[in-house]
């Protein structure tokens, strides 16, 4: 597999994605410029977190208008997986890649800390190798994370299927304390219509290695090999 | 916010809300453009109509 890393200026999360496809998992990994208007072969594009143009007028807002988004537009448009975390989820609402937005924290406070969150849909390139139910320990560390939609669009989610991810406790119940920043139905991680772009607030590259307090985060990529391996398989017969 | 205020004598506050204000300064033919303009770039850049919504006034720069 070939994983693609965008860079925007004020991505400091992009090291983390790059050593996690090349040291933990082993396959391949290029930088992406924020200036670039076409893209090369990538099976998986990954938009880093970070604070893109120093979070400037809205988190996220200024990337998403840059020419990269434009050829990742097209990528995702062609079924390609786009995989945004933190900053990179953001930046997927505001390009109109993903649904919904991020506001302020409801505390007004910046949040690190380890979270749990439960798998909603585990039947998306990104979640296969998990079962719905799952808890993945993660951390979360950001000030714009409360999820939004509007009720309509909240319905329509829940309908598509398209809320992948909830912060739970440790038990799996999705409680007011469980969640870090006022999402609306404790909400983390959700996906387009078509479930090739995703996005979520926790950190799975950050919880790749157990050195690191955690490897839950590694069934994302497990799944997205997963599915990948069974494409093979489909094409070669 | 509101506390603070309330803790410093203003009881008379009901609600208080943040927002953002921004100037910007453009060149156009004539008020009907720069409305165009305005709106267009409000929609596309300067709020996220998910969460925001915008409202605006021109005033001539006279540059």
């Amino acid at each position: 597999m070939k994983f693609g890393v965008v860079v925007f200026p004020g991505s400091n999360c992009d090291l983390d994605a790059y050593h996690l496809v090349r040291d933990v998992l082993y396959e391949q990994v290029e930088y992406i410029r924020y200036d670039v208007h076409s893209l090369g072969n990538y099976d998986l594009i990954i938009l880093p977190g970070g604070f893109t143009y120093g979070d400037y007028l809205r988190s996220g807002a200024i990337a998403a208008r840059t020419p990269v988004i434009g050829a990742v537009k097209d990528f995702a448009g062609r079924g390609g997986l786009v995989l945004g975390i933190c900053n990179g989820f953001q930046v997927l609402t505001e390009a109109g890649l993903l649904p919904g937005a991020l506001y302020r924290n409801d505390n007004l406070q910046f949040r690190c800390r380890q979270v749990y969150v439960r798998v909603e849909n585990a039947g998306l390139p990104f979640t296969r190798a998990s079962s719905r139910g799952d808890l993945l320990k993660m951390p979360v560390a950001h000030g714009d994370g409360n999820y939004y939609a509007p009720p309509g669009l909240l319905r329509e989610l829940e309908e598509k299927k398209q809320v992948v991810f909830r912060y739970a406790d440790q038990s799996g119940e999705l409680t007011a304390r469980a969640n870090p920043n006022g999402s609306v139905d404790n909400i983390c991680g959700v996906s387009n219509r078509t479930g090739n772009v995703l996005g979520l607030m926790p950190h799975p590259e950050r919880a790749a290695q157990k050195a690191l307090g955690s490897a839950d985060g590694l069934v994302i990529f497990e799944s997205v090999a997963e599915y990948f391996k069974s494409r093979e398989v489909q094409g070669g017969a | 916010m509101e506390n603070s205020l309330k803790a410093l004598g203003f009881s008379a506050v009901r609600r208080v809300r943040v927002g953002k204000y921004l100037e910007l300064i453009l060149h156009a033919s004539g008020r009907e453009e720069a409305a165009a303009q305005v709106e267009e770039m409000s929609r596309r850049l300067l709020s996220n109509p998910v969460i925001e919504d915008f409202s605006y006034t021109l005033q001539e720069a006279g540059l």
